[in-house]
């Protein structure tokens, strides 16, 4: 790959940059406990959970680990945990 | 490089007798920018008074953007330089500090803007008057700087930097910088422009990458840290590149215009000299007046005036430098907590070359205090007293008051 003038990027160039690998801690859905209330999906700065099969699922190639999921569920389905890699 | 008795100059009988301001603009309407965008600031305004009436006048058929600040002036014009217009703005000052994270986003996107720096102090305490100390701050913004002696210098740099900033292998944004009243408020005769003549000079700017809706593209996209220093190593060869593209847009200027400056840096009076003056824009015309009565009481004096200091000629540098036994850099700036940061450079160029000879600073005309022939003759007597082998300060402020310190 050479590098483009200007650092110039064709659209859709967050779909090849992946940035997930920032994260230090992951979130772990307890979807048992889950109510389907839908505020971690709207309160996720990266707008990167999304409804899977009906569980609310983040998409870990996006998720940075904020915990402001983890912070606004209403049930303490979410927990922040440190990801070993 | 040109000994510049070879500069045959404009011919009187079709000068005109306008202020600077006025011949710098009309110079950018030969240009025929197609985005003009720039907010007023003294000693400028004349400079955007005069585009903005041109425009008004029908003369110039660009689009003049006012905006609320030169932050927004210089935001303006990169969405508009990356979607293939040319571009122009003009600033100073406090103006150009408020420029200062736009000016990286410029050069970083590769984007050919040229823009006039009516050079003058920066506050605190508030002065509108001239030095250096405003585009010197912005040095390593990645712009290519090129200083003006006069007016007619001034005129001749805008056209030629249009030529250097958009050339494929360049792509890298120019300020002219040119000395604020003293070059922007001087009536004196200048040879302006003709817009024919300029378009024979200057190929439309046609870049093969641009901003279209229709073809959607980033420019200036986020890079991680395995590519960043690749991004900052391919705009300094563009720069180096640009050392010879200077030459050669002042060989070109002068085939079609028949006036030359000598490319980087000229060299006045340079034969034989043992002191050697190092100088930057309209004070070497104080230098160079100076030198010639030095010359006729038989001191050996000679001046070398860099006229790019953005690329830095370090070669041509130690070349004219091949001859002579000390180097007095005076300059209309300081780097506080250092020196000035010409004499730094000149240093620094001549460190690891064959030309190990003294190098000594001066500071002058800060906020726009006047360069004076006797001032100049201090600069040359101390500078004798280095080659005799007195060096009684290596860096100082030439005519300092010190009866209100």
């Amino acid at each position: 790959m050479k590098l483009s003038l200007g650092a110039m990027a064709e659209p859709g160039s967050t779909r090849v940059t992946k940035t997930g690998a920032w994260r230090t801690f992951v979130p772990q859905v307890d979807h048992e406990a889950c109510i389907k209330c839908s505020l971690c999906e709207i309160y996720c700065p990266e707008a990167c959970i999304h409804q899977v099969e009906g569980l609310f699922v983040p998409d870990l190639d996006y998720c940075k680990g904020c915990g402001v999921c983890a912070n606004e569920c209403p049930r303490n389905a979410i927990e922040m945990i440190l990801e070993e890699k | 490089m040109a000994d510049s008795s070879a500069n045959a100059g404009p011919k009187l009988e079709s000068m005109k007798v306008v202020e600077g301001s006025y011949a710098l603009a009309h110079a950018v309407m030969c240009c025929s920018p197609d985005v003009v965008s720039a907010y007023p600031i003294t000693p400028q305004t004349h400079i955007v008074e005069h585009l903005s009436k041109f425009v008004a006048d029908g003369k110039m058929p660009s689009e003049f953007i006012t905006v609320d600040s030169e932050f927004s002036a210089l935001s303006a014009l990169v969405g508009s330089s990356a979607a293939g217009a040319r571009c122009y703005s003009a600033t100073t000052s406090q103006g150009l500090a408020l420029m200062f994270e736009v000016l990286y986003n410029v050069s970083g996107m590769r984007l050919p803007v040229v823009m006039t720096v009516a050079n003058r102090a920066l506050s605190a305490p508030l002065s509108i008057w001239n030095d250096h100390q405003d585009s010197m701050g912005a040095r390593d913004s990645g712009w290519i700087q090129l200083y003006a002696e006069s007016v007619q210098e001034a005129v001749d740099l805008t056209a030629v930097a249009y030529k250097i900033a958009e050339a494929e292998d360049i792509l890298t944004p120019a300020m002219v910088c040119m000395d604020g009243f003293i070059l922007t408020h001087v009536y004196e005769p200048v040879q302006l422009l003709d817009r024919e003549i300029v378009n024979e000079f200057l190929p439309p700017y046609a870049p093969k990458i641009v901003l279209d809706p229709k073809n959607p593209k980033t420019f200036g996209a986020f890079v991680d840290p395995s590519m960043f220093t690749e991004y900052r190593y391919m705009q300094y060869q563009a720069q180096k590149r640009a050392l010879l593209a200077i030459e050669r847009a002042d060989r070109e200027f002068f085939e079609i215009f028949g006036r030359s400056y000598g490319g980087l840096l000229e060299v006045y009076r340079g034969d034989d000299a043992e002191i050697m003056l190092i100088a930057m824009g309209s004070v070497c015309g104080t230098i160079k007046d100076t030198i010639d009565e030095l010359r006729s009481d038989g001191v050996k004096v000679g001046l070398i005036r860099i006229r790019s200091f953005r690329p830095f000629p370090v070669e041509a540098i130690r070349k004219a430098l091949a001859d002579a036994s000390v180097v007095a850099v005076i300059e209309k700036d300081v780097t506080v907590g250092n020196e000035g940061a010409l004499v730094s450079e000149i240093k620094a160029a001549l460190y690891n070359s064959k030309v190990g000879i003294p190098v000594i600073g001066f500071v002058v005309g800060l906020g726009g205090r006047d360069v004076t022939v006797a001032g100049v003759k201090n600069v040359v007597s101390k500078a004798l007293g280095v080659r005799e082998g007195r060096m009684d300060h290596e860096f100082e402020f030439l005519s300092l008051r010190e009866e209100l310190l």
